[in-house]
């Protein structure tokens, strides 16, 4: 090695404008000698500014001195110059991933992978960059959902009864849903969709009550293949259901909705203050 | 009205507490078949049940439970019960507050299977 130095320093020697700058400034910085190496190559390029590899290794250089500022304008001007340069793609992905910018990241080490498919310390980054990123994505799904379930136990009105995130629901009389929440087929919330037609449903069963002789309507059960549904107006101007699955008899339902009941009022009671 | 349909209605109207059941045309709330004690008026019955039973129907499909095969509607003075058979017909039944309502259930779901 010392002597490849020796005998490459000789001829730039004689010849300040070979090419060789770009080898003896490699091997000088792979011993270390990074101001060795920094001379010689900014030398080279004064001669040779067109040379790609020369701008590469010097950005090389800045980043091993720390200065990756500079590095990353050295790197990126070369790829204007050329775009799928596969140096400049490689610093500049590992510049982001750096700084914890996983998208840029990515986007330079995949660049630089078509550019050398065969380059494994490209594929080893970019194996890294995406465990970093899929561990990100996890670590925000994780705080969005922590986020959200904070907001809904702020002011949720069932809050501690069974089922209060998917199978209560508490409607004004015109269809708006006022709290709980409902979760039809495939657990999409059907909430809104069910307050519409409820609304219509209760007024029906007013209605009938009245013209029947029944006398104001208390509660109404309904029983289908996939579930059972309970609906009372725990006010006038409100209506509650409560969904379940057939394995819940409708006396364990109308106590649940007694207990629901009381929670709404009191819910609706301390909006009006 | 058929011997069969009198009978199905006639078992559920046996049952203490009903004031009458009938047999409803669940499209257009028209009676197919009554059972009724006096004062029970069957047109407002029948029409209010097959409207009542629709618009449940439209709520508990947007809840994903599918179509219901027994409705209870619990009024303070009495009580209104609908299973709807196969074929669309629904058995309506209408008592008093205290009604035996599981053995009312079913009554119903026999003549709602003898009937289809």
């Amino acid at each position: 090695m010392a002597s490849d130095i020796k005998v490459m320093s000789a001829e730039l020697a004689r010849d300040p404008q070979s090419v060789v700058f770009l080898e003896l400034g490699e091997a000088l910085r792979r011993r270390g000698q990074l101001e060795a190496a920094t001379g010689v190559v900014l030398g080279g390029l004064e001669h040779h500014p067109e040379v790609a590899e020369g701008h590469d290794l010097y950005a090389r250089l800045l980043v091993d001195a720390g200065d990756f500022m500079r590095a990353q304008q050295v790197w990126s001007g070369v790829l204007e110059r050329s775009p799928r340069h596969l140096g400049a793609h490689k610093g500049l992905g590992f510049l982001a991933f750096r700084e914890n910018d996983l998208e840029t990241a990515l986007e330079h080490l995949e660049l630089a992978l078509a550019a050398d498919p065969a380059d494994q310390s490209v594929v080893r980054g970019l194996q890294t960059v995406r465990d970093a990123a899929a561990e990100a994505e996890v670590e925000t799904a994780a705080e969005t959902a922590a986020a959200v379930e904070e907001l809904a136990g702020e002011d949720h009105i069932f809050a501690g009864l069974e089922g209060a995130e998917h199978g209560l629901l508490l409607v004004d009389d015109r269809g708006r849903v006022l709290g709980g929440r409902l979760l039809g087929a495939h657990g999409v919330d059907a909430s809104d969709a069910v307050a519409a037609f409820l609304a219509g449903a209760a007024q029906e069963a007013e209605r009938t009550a009245g013209m029947l002789g029944l006398g104001k309507w208390q509660w109404l059960v309904a029983e289908g293949p996939e579930g059972n549904v309970y609906v009372t107006p725990p006010t006038a101007e409100t209506l509650l259901l409560i969904q379940r699955d057939r394995s819940v008899p409708s006396g364990r339902l109308a106590m649940l909705a007694e207990r629901a009941g009381d929670l709404a009022r009191q819910w609706l009671e301390g909006q009006q203050l | 009205m058929s011997m069969a349909f009198q009978q199905a209605l006639d078992n559920v109207t046996r049952v203490r507490g009903v004031r009458g059941a009938m047999l409803v045309a669940g499209e257009d709330g028209l009676i197919v078949a009554e059972a009724l004690m006096e004062g029970v008026r069957g047109n407002a019955v029948a029409a209010l049940a097959a409207s009542l039973q629709k618009r449940f129907r439209q709520a508990m499909e947007a809840a994903a439970v599918g179509m219901p095969h027994f409705l209870h509607l619990q009024g303070e003075g009495g009580t209104l019960i609908i299973v709807p058979a196969p074929d669309g017909v629904l058995v309506v039944a209408v008592g008093t507050p205290d009604m035996n309502v599981g053995l009312v259930r079913l009554e119903m779901l026999r003549a709602a299977e003898s009937i289809s």
